[in-house]
């Protein structure tokens, strides 16, 4: 039984739980929330995407606000591409008011890879700016450059209230060539991200050798683990989400089963237990099948 | 240079609907180099608007100029004489040529016959790719001489997303990742030092965001 929210049970080196759930596309949040249900009491915390795929949803704070509400301790994921600096400040203000305080940023996938690909792209603010305002809205002050009497400022303007957000990033460890990845994880560290969840690792002494640069920094690693249904289900996401690679090993494992779903279970529960060992948690993607997420957290005996 | 190309002639014709005395008008320069509105397409654009008001039995003139530049006034007041007995303009010209003619001619109808569609260069033969957002604010000297507002795909500041998979764009594997380019440049030149700090947050308002923009030389204005 998981007992501390998210933040606490990293800062106490639990190996921390977390998962992926998507916000209905409409209103009708049923699905969303039994999901969730499943999960109560099994893991630390709860990801809500934010226009996954670039595919318009419900909203991830409004869905965090709900998850809240039952007791979960959501994770408030938070892109550029929809968004400028006002917009996002705004809503990080409004997800400090309504209590959400883990929020993951990222850069977001590009709108011609979703379901509104004329729509005009923002990335006003790039990932590792959106940490940085994370940081100094945690310190009570904002990015504004003048006053609203049209003086400018230096350092931005001083909130009435600030956040306290705990703020993390996305990296991949997977990446080929690493080494920009590398770049871009210090860069993130050095903005304010005190959490990382990965992509898919399927690669461990890949692996292993990213968390070598990770533990110089002190950085909290939850490795990604992904739980695909068939091998049919593998090369869509290969073909068709970014930054997401199934290796051909795992698709060629999946493919001869009788039963890939429980095939895909087990595969993800074993690489739960080899993540064990060498990072601070893991991040469970599952990508439409978020209710067999209680089976493959038996499969990995937790 | 600016690069354009020729709508379809699908989209042209309507424009040309209840118009008889046409001038079609192109533009020696940009355009010409690719291959969208110099004389020799005005010549065939001219050619295809007579064939299709012939096919549905309507008696329309259409005549031929291109001129050395649509983008300044002096050579758009070279027209004056030969738009004269013409009820509409045809502009070859990039949408710098179109307004350009539309404001000497305020009393002429002018419409565009291309889309114009980025700053760039040719790559080959035939290809003509995008180099330049005209963004208001270089910061080249950072970047290895790569642009990342206009060769990533998210105009990032700070290195590629998490999309770049071997060295190409999320977005297309034909297109190559902005960010990879500069990585790879900069690391071939002993600079990566130059990617150390992070970039703070652009000033968008330089670009088109701030409204439109002007230049002003006061020295030279007279």
């Amino acid at each position: 039984m998981v007992g501390l929210g998210f933040q606490q049970a990293l800062e106490q080196n639990q190996f921390v739980i977390t998962v992926e759930l998507a916000p209905p596309k409409g209103t009708d949040v049923s699905r969303m929330l039994a999901c969730a249900e499943r999960l109560k009491g099994r893991v630390h915390g709860i990801n809500v995407t934010d226009n996954q795929s670039a595919v318009m949803r419900l909203g991830s704070l409004a869905a965090c606000h709900l998850l809240k509400e039952r007791g979960f301790d959501p994770i408030y994921q938070i892109t550029c591409r929809d968004r400028n600096r006002l917009a996002l400040e705004s809503d990080l203000l409004s997800a400090a008011v309504l209590g959400i305080r883990n929020v993951l940023v990222l850069t977001g996938d590009h709108p011609t890879a979703g379901d509104h690909p004329e729509a005009k792209a923002v990335y006003d603010l790039d990932s590792t700016q959106l940490l940085q305002v994370i940081t100094r809205l945690n310190q009570g002050r904002d990015l504004s450059s003048r006053s609203s009497g049209g003086k400018p400022l230096v350092n931005g303007a001083t909130l009435a209230g600030g956040t306290n957000l705990f703020a993390g990033a996305v990296v991949n460890p997977e990446a080929n060539p690493l080494e920009p990845q590398i770049w871009r994880f210090f860069q993130k560290v050095a903005a304010g991200a005190r959490f990382f969840q990965t992509q898919a690792v399927y690669d461990l002494e890949r692996f292993d050798q990213f968390m070598g640069y990770a533990r110089e920094l002190g950085a909290k690693i939850l490795a990604g683990v992904l739980l695909v249904r068939s091998a049919a289900a593998a090369r869509y996401v290969n073909e068709h989400v970014p930054g997401v690679v199934v290796p051909e090993r795992v698709v060629k494992e999946l493919e001869p089963s009788a039963n890939p779903l429980e095939a895909g279970i087990r595969m993800a529960g074993q690489q739960i237990r080899h993540l064990r060992e060498r990072c601070d948690g893991v991040h469970i993607m599952a990508i439409g099948l978020e209710e067999h997420i209680p089976a493959v957290l038996d499969e990995a005996g937790i | 240079m600016i690069v354009a190309e020729q709508k379809d002639i699908a989209e042209i014709i309507p424009m040309t609907e209840g118009y008889q005395n046409i001038l079609v008008i192109g533009c020696d320069t940009c355009v010409t180099v690719c291959l969208a509105g110099g004389a020799k397409e005005v010549a065939i654009l001219a050619c295809s608007l007579r064939l299709a008001a012939r096919a549905r039995g309507k008696k329309v003139q259409v005549d031929e100029i291109s001129i050395e530049r649509q983008c300044e006034k002096e050579f758009v007041d070279s027209l004056q004489s030969t738009v004269r007995g013409h009820d509409l303009l045809i502009s070859m010209g990039c949408g710098i040529g179109v307004q350009t003619i539309a404001e000497q001619f305020p009393n002429l109808a002018v419409v565009p016959a291309l889309n114009t569609k980025l700053l760039g260069l040719p790559e080959r033969q035939g290809v003509w790719v995008e180099r330049c957002q005209a963004c208001g604010q270089c910061i080249l000297d950072k970047t290895g001489g790569i642009c990342p507002i206009s060769r990533c795909s998210k105009s990032l500041l700070n290195g590629p997303c998490g999309g770049s998979q071997n060295g190409k764009c999320e977005i297309n594997k034909e297109i190559d990742c902005g960010w990879h380019l500069i990585y790879e440049r900069l690391k071939s030149l002993g600079r990566l030092g130059c990617l150390e700090e992070i970039m703070p947050a652009k000033d968008w308002s330089r670009s088109r965001n701030g409204g439109p923009r002007k230049v002003i030389r006061e020295d030279m204005c007279l």
